[in-house]
């Protein structure tokens, strides 16, 4: 594993500490606590661009910054989302703002998902919960250059139908054929017909050519720890799976160490990482 | 359907696969192929646990009567899949009930009958329990998965 720290020059090049006022465009409540903010970027970041998988540090001002990936399409100008769950005063200051308010924003920061080693094979998105937010970009980029791709197979878990994030896109996606969406929840009412039970007994519903699959895994850590394990069950070669990690970020880029885990840096050698590279800190109590 | 028909149909679950001659054809005799609708019960809870299911299509959803609540879903079985083991284990009731929420198609094996063949032939008798201990081991896994409540962990945004 490569534990890399910024050299001054690269932070000159970028000014990657330096806070940049963006407008918000919309807000738009995926479920009781999970919100999605667009962010009107022509003005302040004209040149902005990012990869899937990245994030930014988003400022309120006078409280602070808190990292949030970044959940649209890379290829769509002007505008930027972000998904946020509700946990703690950032987000909840977050979760108050309204059309037109102002926030800073820095970034993009951090590793991608390597979606170009999928071309020419299947590909699998596996998440849970708001794991799907930085998972998001990579299902837009494929659709973008969908015949470059074998089978794209969504597996989405939620604790239950009201939690789910991107309803209508799940649907959407499902409905238009170029991905097969699987979407199951922890519990249901009677109105759910969909199934029930954890992310990785999906995997038993779908027929894998496995050495030629590639997946991309992000929720909870305890959740990518076990769909790993059934991934690589299922003969996935584990180069071919890629994990996102969360921690607490400060300075996000490899300055303050706030984000280390073992010896890596999430801020900056991640948070993607080739499940190789990460497998032996999942879940590690003292990290 | 022939016995044979329903052979070639066994043998594409993952249930039966990887048992043998002797074993298929003891279990042929208890079972048979049936089909419920989307809305239907397939088991009730309480009621004796006389049968279970190899799902071929389709899904059931096993759900509780929870008083305020009416009926929780708490988790379904579909295509090469498993429902239903008291019938194995006294008193053989079923303790949730399981409704079809899709047209479903199945194989359903005669827990009375299966229990007379596991007690008269133990070899026979261990392979199902064998098989069974599998599918419950998958299902207590599952479970305490969903015990964690592994979603309602906080996390912000994929960073925090
Ligand atoms: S957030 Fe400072 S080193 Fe990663």
């Amino acid at each position: 594993m490569t534990l890399r720290s910024a050299s001054p020059a690269d932070v000159d090049a970028v000014d990657p500490m330096i806070t940049n006022p963006v407008p918000i465009r919309r807000v738009v409540w995926e479920n009781d606590d999970t919100f999605t903010l667009t962010l009107d970027i022509r003005d302040a970041l004209p040149a902005f661009s990012f990869l899937p998988g990245q994030f930014n540090m988003l400022y309120v001002y006078g409280m602070g910054e808190v990292a949030i990936s970044i959940s649209s399409d890379p290829g769509k100008k002007g505008t930027i989302d972000h998904t946020i769950h509700r946990v703690g005063s950032l987000t909840t200051a977050l979760a108050h703002m309204k059309r037109g308010d102002m926030i800073g924003v820095r970034g993009p920061f951090g590793s991608s998902w390597p979606v170009n080693v999928a071309r020419g094979k299947d590909v699998i998105i596996a998440s849970g919960g708001i794991g799907l937010a930085p998972l998001r970009p990579v299902v837009y980029s494929i659709l973008r250059a969908r015949k470059d791709y074998g089978r794209v197979i969504v597996l989405y878990g939620g604790r239950s139908a009201l939690d789910l994030l991107f309803r209508v896109e799940l649907e959407e996606w499902g409905n238009n054929h170029e991905v097969e969406t699987l979407v199951t929840v922890d519990r249901g009412d009677s109105s759910w017909k969909g199934h029930i039970g954890v992310v990785t007994g999906l995997l038993s519903y779908i027929k894998l050519d496995a050495r030629n699959t590639v997946a991309y895994v992000c929720g909870p850590e305890i959740m990518m720890r076990f769909t790993a394990d059934e991934l690589e069950a299922r003969d996935i070669p584990v180069e071919s799976i890629y994990l996102s990690m969360e921690r607490n970020m400060k300075c996000a880029i490899g300055f303050c160490g706030h984000c280390q885990m073992g010896p890596t840096f999430i801020c900056k050698d991640g948070p993607v990482y080739q499940l190789p590279q990460i497998r032996p800190l999942l879940d590690k109590k003292e990290l | 359907m022939g016995t044979e028909d329903l052979t070639q149909i066994l043998l594409q679950h993952p249930f039966i696969q990887g048992l043998g001659e002797d074993h298929l054809k003891t279990l042929i005799g208890c079972a048979k192929n049936v089909r419920f609708q989307e809305g239907e019960y397939v088991i009730r809870e309480g009621e004796a646990a006389s049968k279970f299911f190899l799902i071929r299509t389709g899904r059931v959803a096993l759900e509780v009567e929870v008083s305020g609540h009416g009926g929780l879903r708490i988790q379904t079985s579909g295509p090469g899949e498993v429902l239903g083991w008291s019938w194995l284990i006294a008193p053989y009731r079923w303790h949730y009930s399981g409704v079809a929420v899709a047209d479903t198609r199945a194989i359903s094996l005669d827990g009375e009958c299966l229990r007379k063949k596991c007690e008269a032939d133990s070899s026979f008798g261990y392979e199902m329990l064998k098989r069974l201990a599998e599918v419950m081991e998958r299902r207590v896994e599952a479970t305490r998965m969903q015990l964690i409540d592994m979603y309602g962990l906080t996390t912000t945004g994929g960073h925090k």
